[in-house]
């Protein structure tokens, strides 16, 4: 039972009347990880994450958090894990300070309040309620709420949305700190800078279903791009066949060349390329290795076109 | 980066009673920063006691007025906390996400209510003390017997049962703002029809019984039993609020949604 992952979800199906919000999805988060789920909108991330916090009822599949049914055993779930919504959640006319007080009343060994407001940048704010709060501070003050109980699992549905630079990046910090001090968080983003900072694991998931999941480097690495300018029109064809199987030399535009290496720029690579450069005479000039971003992976994954 | 080491994860929720105690806290705190709950709760029935309390503005028939005025104030109070404030006040958490968020926290539904009882009979007991202190300024001498005094609690906190389970149905199945709306017409109707400031003998005897069969109307009526005529304990009017009660409770339970 304590061996069980933080979240295992398979064939996981949820109609909202005639639309069908997640359809057949299966996926994995481990204990001690930052898990990222990441999705266009509408791609089934809050429902997935409301299933797995015991607010919606699976139509058909399976859901364990914690190895518990989050419907079933939610009384003994509920201690257990965090929760911030994507928005609201806490009463317009509660001052932040009072708020965290009371909901650490709720805990067995809750963080100090006074620890949170200052970690969180909310100290000068304490006394303001929730509806003066600026939207920043709304969501630092949710994200203080959902971890205030000492969690061993917290969900976060777009932490950092709308935050400015330092909000989000005192957030960053502190979920490392949270996976530091043993704990596991399960976040949905669309930022992908974030879940490639702090994502051990990254689900893509798209109209109800998984795309991909992986570590970043599993996503990312598994493709590389090598550049290069060189003078224009070269016969690459030699090239092409000293490279490793897959691999695609184009110019475009002239002189500019782009080598695609579906399995990866590693050494021996570089060699090959600047060896047959040095056997035909050529200078390559501006010689760079890219790997993909995450943004890269996930565009191709899920297309480029608009969302509404 | 990380300056300081974070608290590892230690889960468990706190007893049941510090829940309670604790949001019932926040419940009472968020209330009398309300200017609006306030005047609709203390200031509007204060007045209206002083005021109709003082002049012949409507004729009560034979007795002293404070002595038919006071038990009616004491019943719109009820009311105004049980049923008005408590409507609107649980519409708009529904509203605001408040209730979907206490929902993962380990306070139980069961507790979220323990809490809201608790908020509502101590927002009484404030009440009744204040109008009593007014009204016994303003000459009442009401009936005090053991039997007056415990049936006009029971009468109390059974109204509160039948007006608390309205407002939560209200609350539970309209929109925010409908529930305002709605929630502060029927105070205005209850305050006109029930028996608070006009004697329900001065309606017709066809809709009399009718009235009395109302929440409002059983609770003036059993309030004014108990206090006015030291009449024994009223039955009748428990039994009618604590059918209430149970109905009201009832389809609450079945048809609140959370969000």
């Amino acid at each position: 039972m304590s061996d069980a992952p933080a979240v295992e979800i398979s064939g996981l199906v949820k109609n909202y009347g005639r639309t069908t919000a997640v359809a057949g999805l299966s996926m994995r988060a481990e204990r001690g990880q930052v898990t990222a789920v990441l999705g266009p909108n509408g791609a089934g991330k809050t429902t997935t994450i409301e299933v797995c916090e015991g607010y919606r009822r699976a139509d058909s599949g399976t859901v364990r958090v914690l190895g518990l049914d989050p419907v079933r055993d939610a009384k003994r779930l509920r201690p257990r894990i965090g929760v911030m919504l994507q928005s609201g959640g806490i009463p317009t006319t509660a001052r932040a300070a009072d708020y965290l007080h009371v909901l650490a009343r709720f805990y067995a060994h809750p963080i100090e309040p006074g620890v949170l407001l200052d970690r969180l940048g909310l100290a000068g704010s304490a006394r303001t309620p929730f509806r003066r709060l600026s939207g920043g501070q709304q969501q630092r003050l949710s994200l203080a709420a959902a971890i205030i109980g000492r969690p061993e699992l917290v969900f976060l549905d777009e932490p950092t949305a709308g935050l400015d630079p330092q909000a989000r990046h005192a957030t960053w910090d502190l979920v490392e700190n949270l996976k530091a001090a043993g704990g596991t968080v399960i976040l949905t983003t669309h930022y992908l800078e974030e879940a490639e900072r702090l994502a051990d694991y990254v689900v893509i998931v798209d109209h109800g279903g998984l795309v991909t999941q992986g570590s970043p480097a599993e996503l990312t690495g598994s493709q590389g791009q090598l550049r290069f300018r060189a003078e224009s029109g070269l016969d690459t064809s030699g090239l092409t066949g000293a490279l490793p199987a897959g691999a695609m030399v184009k110019e475009s535009p002239a002189g500019a060349y782009l080598i695609d290496l579906p399995s990866g720029v590693d050494p021996q690579v570089v060699a090959t390329v600047t060896a047959w450069c040095a056997e035909q005479g050529v200078l390559a000039k501006n010689l760079r290795i890219e790997s993909r971003t995450l943004e890269d992976v996930f565009l191709e994954l899920t297309g480029r076109e608009l969302r509404s | 980066m990380t300056e300081a080491t974070w608290p590892s994860p230690a889960p468990g929720s706190a007893p049941l009673p510090k829940m309670v105690a604790a949001q019932a806290g926040l419940e009472l705190r968020t209330l009398i920063r309300n200017g609006e709950q306030l005047l609709l709760t203390l200031i509007i029935p204060v007045l209206l006691l002083v005021v109709f309390s003082s002049e012949a503005l409507i004729s009560i028939g034979r007795g002293s007025r404070i002595g038919f005025i006071a038990p009616g104030i004491l019943a719109l109070a009820v009311m105004s906390t049980s049923f008005t404030s408590l409507a609107i006040g649980t519409a708009f958490e529904r509203r605001y996400g408040v209730l979907k968020r206490l929902g993962a926290t380990p306070l139980s539904r069961g507790g979220l209510i323990a809490a809201k009882a608790v908020t509502v009979l101590t927002v009484e007991l404030g009440q009744v003390v204040l109008i009593v202190i007014v009204s016994l300024l303003l000459g009442w001498h009401p009936v005090v017997t053991a039997v007056s005094v415990v049936s006009a609690l029971l009468v109390i906190v059974a109204g509160s049962a039948a007006f608390s389970g309205l407002a939560l149905l209200m609350a539970g199945t309209l929109r925010a703002e409908a529930t305002l709306a709605a929630a502060n017409l029927v105070y205005l109707v209850l305050l006109g029809v029930g028996g608070v400031v006009f004697p329900l003998t001065k309606f017709p005897a066809a809709v009399r019984p009718a009235l009395r069969l109302l929440p409002s109307g059983a609770l003036s009526d059993g309030l004014r039993a108990a206090l006015r005529y030291g009449a024994g304990f009223p039955a009748r009017d428990v039994i009618v609020l604590a059918i209430w009660a149970v109905v009201g409770i009832g389809l609450a339970a079945r048809f609140f949604r959370w969000e």
